[in-house]
């Protein structure tokens, strides 16, 4: 008798646990803070490194179709083929995508003699922890967020909101230059040692006028007497303000900047026209040369990560976030939808459109690379030392001004 | 927790730091350098001192490090046969070994330092507000001053690496 | 000497800032991107071929059903990679076709030697070996790729002719046959 009682107990506890969202929601923010965290994180990853791997396939279907070609178009398991419609995934090349993953994974994965091995196998690990760690200090959407008494507050969707944002970012993005230094050097072989000496030169160059341009921005969001801040997110809040220039996104404020901060971002990704560090035509494949399977896959899985994150940068700082258009915001526009009181589907809606411009970029990077040639190496020198920096520093000087006077005699404006 | 990551990142940093000097291959201490100032930037957070942390990653890390290794790989420098020590060099290593110990034990026998709860402290080095509003007003004149012994080091560079033979040809 | 030195143009300020370039050739690449692609889908789409495409040598049947080979081995005299191997036959008086001179017993060509040369079709008398449309010959062994006597009539089929030359002499055979005399 006692078990049908347990039974009956146990069917209560059940019904009991009807899943209803809230109290989802009350499970999942009862979990201890870290493993919260550490949850978050992992998914973070989980979702950016196929990301980052279907960018190569997305980068071979681009540059398909600018050479008139359809691309990869044919794998397909045979099991899988009956399924009526599974030939757009196939045109797509997606199976291809799995199938190259299987190949990198499983290959053997040579370790050439007279390199040096410690080194040798440190730089493509060491290539991932940037990549994906810069991905913590970016917000990728935003919801109201109920507070105590009831009024809504907006909330970014970031895994570490800190002051230092963007800082943070170039901080950690700065140390992947270390990946290509070391399997230059490590590989004891001509070729990617000049694609190793070329990478340290390079990134260090584009750097400073990187950093500069985006100076600026910061000079205009952080007005006197303000928070003083380098948060992305309350970048992305300032250009969503009310009237005529508090919501316009910066790329029409200042072109500029946009545009030296987007050279230079192509420099830091070692995209075309500056992959100095790998240029394939005259350095056999650079500093990954050595390298062969799963080794090489991660210094690509890499670079795609370090583009995904750039694009996204680009977007907050210049291209307004998550909001759809400029002058109309995330919260107008789920104001207008009905679904600001929801916060899983005005984050959903902030990560879609952020994401999609995120996408947009990333593609202007594959047809940016499939259009221009390369810059010879003192080209890209002297775009980026006797161009680029005095460039930016003018910007900054006629940015400093113009917001001076802006703050002086405009306050109102 | 946090005594644990103090003693870890102090132990990272402090390994490192002998492999800085005692490495004989000039990338390797380079690495190891880059390895003590990531502990550095470390123990900079669990000072909440964060923007510490972060510029010391972005500058020293991100860019003097990897300059470093710009300069040793152009230049290939290999380890090789180390100079034997001279009278002098041994003269000038006691002094400065004796200087620091001098100064240490002055530093922590004699040092009074009134340590305030740490709640207390300002934490100058953890947001950027307070840390530029210090910067601007009342360490103002150190920074210029630094900032022209820089430019000055800039330029003795420029004058000792660049040629002046053929001046009449650089316009 | 007829050396002509061209005046370079200094480049304008726009054209050293490379955006206008830069934006020409963004645009023709994605006009490019848009435009449908040249690619032939190889297995599922076959290209074109054109008249006087020199492909697998095959042997033909006349209109009537009768083969025109009459094994008289000019073709394998001449092939110069020695493709072809015949095996000369008689016709047996009680065959239909018992007025034909003459058949082969065998006819191999091993597509392996054979180079296309299209020198069988040119020396052959009864217009019987032809290079066809066929481009594309697999296998899997090397004794695959010997087309044999049935192969090669299942890929030349039948060809039109314009001589007949069969019918008359049967006709001639036929009329002799009758009239007595020759």
């Amino acid at each position: 008798m006692t078990s049908v009682s347990e039974l009956c107990d146990l069917c209560g506890k059940i019904s009991d646990l009807r899943l209803s969202a809230s109290d989802m929601f009350d499970f999942y923010f009862d979990l201890p803070l870290w493993f919260r965290l550490v949850l978050q994180g992992t998914i973070v990853i989980l979702v950016l490194f196929p990301l980052a791997a279907a960018c190569s396939m997305a980068e071979r279907k681009i540059s398909a179709w600018i050479q008139g070609r359809p691309g990869p178009n044919r794998t397909i398991p045979p099991f899988l083929a009956w399924i009526p419609g599974i030939n757009i995934i196939r045109n797509l090349g997606l199976f291809q995508l799995a199938a190259d993953g299987g190949k990198f994974t499983f290959k053997e994965d040579p370790v050439p003699g007279n390199v040096n091995k410690f080194y040798f196998i440190l730089a493509p690990i060491l290539s991932m922890i940037p990549a994906l760690s810069t991905i913590a200090f970016v917000p990728f959407g935003a919801y109201f967020k109920t507070l105590a008494d009831g009024t809504r507050e907006l909330t970014p969707i970031i895994l570490a909101n800190t002051d230092l944002g963007l800082l943070a970012v170039f901080a950690v993005s700065s140390l992947g230059v270390y990946s290509l230094i070391l399997a230059g050097w490590a590989s004891n072989s001509k070729y990617p040692f000049l694609g190793g000496v070329r990478a340290s030169a390079q990134l260090i160059s584009y750097e400073l006028s990187m950093t500069l341009s985006i100076l600026p921005v910061f000079l205009w969001v952080n007005a006197p007497g303000g928070e003083g801040t380098l948060s992305l997110f309350n970048v992305v809040q300032t250009q969503s303000q009310p009237g005529f220039l508090g919501g316009m996104w910066y790329i029409f404020l200042m072109p500029l900047s946009a545009f030296i901060f987007l050279t230079a971002l192509f420099a830091e990704t070692n995209r075309q026209p500056f992959d100095m560090p790998e240029s394939e035509s005259d350095l056999v494949g650079g500093f990954h040369t050595e390298y062969g399977a799963f080794k090489w896959s991660l210094f690509f899985v890499a670079e795609y990560a370090h583009m995904i994150v750039g694009s996204g940068i680009f977007c907050l700082l210049f291209l307004g976030g998550w909001n759809p258009l400029p002058w109309v915001t995330l919260a107008d526009t789920a104001n207008l939808l009905g679904i600001a009181g929801i916060p899983l589907l005005m984050g959903l809606l902030g990560i879609t459109l952020f994401l999609g411009k995120v996408g947009f970029f990333i593609f202007f990077f594959m047809w940016v690379r499939w259009t221009l040639p390369r810059f010879r190496y003192d080209q890209v020198m002297n775009l980026g030392w006797k161009k680029l920096l005095p460039l930016s520093i003018a910007n900054l000087i006629f940015y400093a001004i113009a917001i001076a006077v802006k703050d002086l005699y405009f306050p109102n404006l | 927790m946090s005594d644990i990551l103090f003693h870890l990142f102090s132990l990272l940093t402090v390994a490192c730091a002998l492999g800085v000097v005692l490495n004989k291959n000039a990338v390797a201490s380079a690495l190891c350098l880059l390895v003590c100032l990531t502990g550095i930037a470390g123990l900079f957070v669990l000072l909440d001192a964060f923007l510490l942390a972060v510029l010391t990653v972005f500058v020293y890390a991100g860019a003097v490090v990897a300059l470093f290794l710009f300069i040793i790989m152009l230049l290939d420098m290999q380890g090789g046969d180390r100079k034997p020590f001279t009278k002098a060099s041994i003269v000038a290593g006691a002094a400065s070994v004796g200087l620091l110990c001098t100064g240490l034990y002055t530093f922590i026998v004699r040092g009074h330092i009134d340590s305030p709860a740490l709640s207390d402290t300002p934490a100058h080095g953890s947001s950027l507000r307070a840390y530029a509003e210090l910067l601007f007003t009342t360490y103002l004149l150190p920074v210029q001053i630094v900032g022209f012994l820089l430019l000055i080091a800039m330029l003795g560079v420029i004058v000792i690496s660049k040629k002046f033979e053929g001046l009449e040809d650089i316009k | 000497m007829a050396t002509i030195t061209v005046e370079r143009k200094p480049l304008s300020f726009l054209e050293r800032t490379y955006i206008p370039n830069v934006v020409a050739g963004l645009t023709t690449t994605f006009k490019r991107m848009i435009k449908p692609t040249e690619t032939l889908q190889y297995p599922e789409q076959r290209p074109a071929i054109p008249t006087g495409y020199r492909g697998v040598p095959t042997l033909v049947n006349d209109p009537n059903g009768r083969e025109k080979c009459v094994s008289c081995q000019l073709c394998e005299f001449v092939c110069p990679p020695k493709a072809i191997r015949i095996t000369p036959g008689e016709i047996a008086n009680d065959d239909p076709n018992a007025h034909v001179e003459k058949r082969p017993k065998a006819f191999e060509i091993d597509m392996l030697r054979c180079i296309y040369c299209g020198l069988c079709q040119e020396v052959c008398p009864e217009e019987a070996i032809f290079l066809q449309n066929q481009y594309s010959m697999t296998g899997y062994t090397r004794a695959e790729m010997v087309n044999d006597k049935a192969r090669l009539y299942e890929l030349g089929g039948t060809l039109p002719d314009q001589h007949y030359k069969w019918d008359k002499k049967k006709s001639a055979a036929e009329a002799a046959s009758h009239g007595g005399h020759h």
